[in-house]
């Protein structure tokens, strides 16, 4: 490759013709629109995949702290289930196999389902890393809390679990920036998300080495952000004296 | 004393002198597999019959039996007793710079001929025409591209199809979904299960997979061809000497009538992994190709 030619996000997707002002109108589109199009559907995929994650992975994580056996099971099944299959094997089982033993779930949109894919593949790692922070704190804390007279649901949810997460505020974080990339893999169900831009554009332009710097660097800008953002809220809610939390 | 210094310089100089003679014969990659006695031919996984793996890193296809026999010259012509023939599988992502660094020397799958590949990479003599088509359930009833309107249309990540059909659909005032397969078994079982209401894709690789498919009479090639692009064997850009050897190799075979024999060999019959035939008969395109041999790039064919 010899000179860079960035001009080529300028480019009309029906004939490759530069577009001055880079963003296209009436119905036509340049790679540049396409490229924060597909921007945003990677920055929707990985949010609410990280919401259904953190819901799902939290539930899970504290059933598998509870006195209670069946509970403990539960948990347990679903961790192993979801860590145990390669996340692009369970997307595809998601897109093409259940829909076949389900018919109805044929009509749900192939969003829905990478959402759910990747949020539950992404619970099975939360709920191990809650299950940890609780586990880290000493047995002392939950029979103290007990003694005062809360109910079990009490005690997790004013003694053990404002402890717990602000422990696992970290692990939170890296795993917040991989479901950022791990989206990536919705590309194979179709979603125009930045993997299948990349894929597509550097085909069509023949300009690979620009559109993969600039996917890159969405990439990174994405997940650092979100770095960014759970360093500034481990910060906010760090208190002083409590574990983990000394200033 | 003196004089043996002066015959071993004498010596010295004329071995210089021939070497360079020869460096001057032969250039880039002509030179390259005359030194090495070897060749890196670029391959695809998976490119319908002109080039694909039929496992344990073994590769065949149309246009993998051609480089053979190219290079089968082209090391005749070098004099070589022994050309070692490497396999390198590549993509449509990386076939182009592992051209220009020298990883493969010869790049035998299926890259359309256009003007943009043309100024980083040269093309042999065109020796396959594609058109891209599209492929639905025979129970569907689309016969046009003007039926697509409203429905799911599957192509596969990474090809050129797509831009055919974008233009299509702003030309028509079609309007359609696309839906994108990771790779063209992905986007067939689109079109299989139902996902998809049509797949648009090079005719062959739509010919090859419905050959393949559990119940081939289920689906069926319609409407009209959407674009018609000239497929090529790769090579380095500037190296005119080894152009040449490709070119002219291939066009005896295309004088011959050998270039039918082994496109029959490779599309019409049986053909592994499955032991199906493609059963796709040349195209009047790509006999007119073998007719008057060219590298005209795919927008010469446009204007037509």
């Amino acid at each position: 490759m010899s000179a860079w030619d960035w001009q080529v996000f300028c480019k009309n997707t029906l004939d490759g013709s530069v577009v001055a002002g880079c963003f296209g109108s009436g119905g036509d589109i340049t790679y540049f629109d396409w490229l924060l199009s597909a921007w945003g559907w990677t920055l929707s995929v990985s949010i609410l995949a990280l919401v259904v994650a953190l819901l799902l992975g939290s539930v899970m994580g504290i059933l598998r702290t509870t006195p209670s056996r069946g509970l403990v099971l539960l948990g347990n099944a679903w961790t192993e289930l979801f860590r145990n299959i390669p996340l692009l094997v369970q997307i595809f089982l998601w897109y093409h196999v259940v829909p076949a033993l389900i018919p109805p779930l044929r009509a749900v949109p192939s969003f829905i389902l990478v959402v759910l894919g990747l949020g539950l593949f992404t619970s099975a790692r939360i709920s191990e890393q809650v299950r940890a922070g609780i586990q880290s704190l000493s047995r002392g804390q939950r029979m103290a809390g007990l003694a005062m007279g809360f109910t079990l649901p009490q005690t997790y949810r004013y003694v053990l679990l404002p402890m717990a997460f602000r422990i696992v505020i970290p692990p939170l974080t890296s795993e917040s920036m991989n479901i950022i990339k791990n989206s990536s893999v919705a590309f194979a169900v179709s979603i125009s998300e930045l993997t299948l831009f990349a894929l597509q554009a550097q085909e069509e332009t023949s300009r690979g080495i620009e559109i993969y710097l600039a996917v890159t660097g969405l990439y990174f800008i994405s997940a650092f952000a979100i770095n960014r953002f759970m360093l500034w809220l481990e910060g906010h809610l760090r208190v002083p004296g409590m574990i983990g939390g000394g200033k | 004393m003196k004089q043996m210094s002066k015959l071993v310089l004498g010596l010295a100089l004329g071995g210089l002198v021939t070497s360079a003679a020869l460096a001057q014969e032969l250039t880039g990659t002509l030179k390259k597999i005359k030194d090495t006695g070897a060749v890196t031919m670029g391959v695809r996984e998976s490119s319908g019959g002109l080039s694909f793996t039929t496992g344990d890193g073994k590769f065949a296809g149309f246009h993998v039996a051609l480089c053979e026999r190219v290079l089968g010259d082209v090391q005749k012509q070098l004099k070589l007793a022994k050309l070692d023939i490497k396999y390198q599988p590549v993509t449509s992502q990386n076939r182009i710079p592992l051209m220009q660094n020298g990883t493969v020397d010869i790049e035998c799958g299926s890259t359309t001929n256009n003007a943009a590949r043309q100024k980083d990479v040269s093309f042999a003599v065109t020796t396959f025409v594609e058109e891209v088509r599209i492929a639905v359930k025979a129970n569907s009833g689309i016969t046009s591209i003007g039926q697509l309107n409203g429905k799911n249309v599957a192509t596969t990540t990474g090809t050129t199809s797509v831009q055919h059909l974008r233009k299509h659909e702003r030309g028509a005032g079609v309007n359609f979904n696309e839906v994108y397969g990771k790779d063209h078994a992905d986007s067939f079982l689109l079109l299989e299960s139902g996902r998809a209401d049509a797949f648009v894709m090079d005719g062959q690789i739509l010919a090859g997979n419905i050959a393949k498919a559990k119940n081939p009479a289920d689906f069926k090639i319609v409407g009209e061809t959407l674009s018609v692009e000239p497929i090529s064997i790769m090579i380095r850009k500037d190296d005119p000497a080894f152009k040449k050897a490709v070119d002219d190799s291939l066009k005896a075979m295309m004088k011959s009538g050998e270039m039918g024999k082994v496109y029959d060999k490779w599309f019409m019959q049986p053909i592994p992994p499955a032991n199906k035939p493609i059963g796709l008969a040349a195209s009047e395109a790509t006999k007119a190709a073998w007719a008057n041999p060219n590298d005209k790039p795919m927008e010469d064919y446009a204007k037509k």
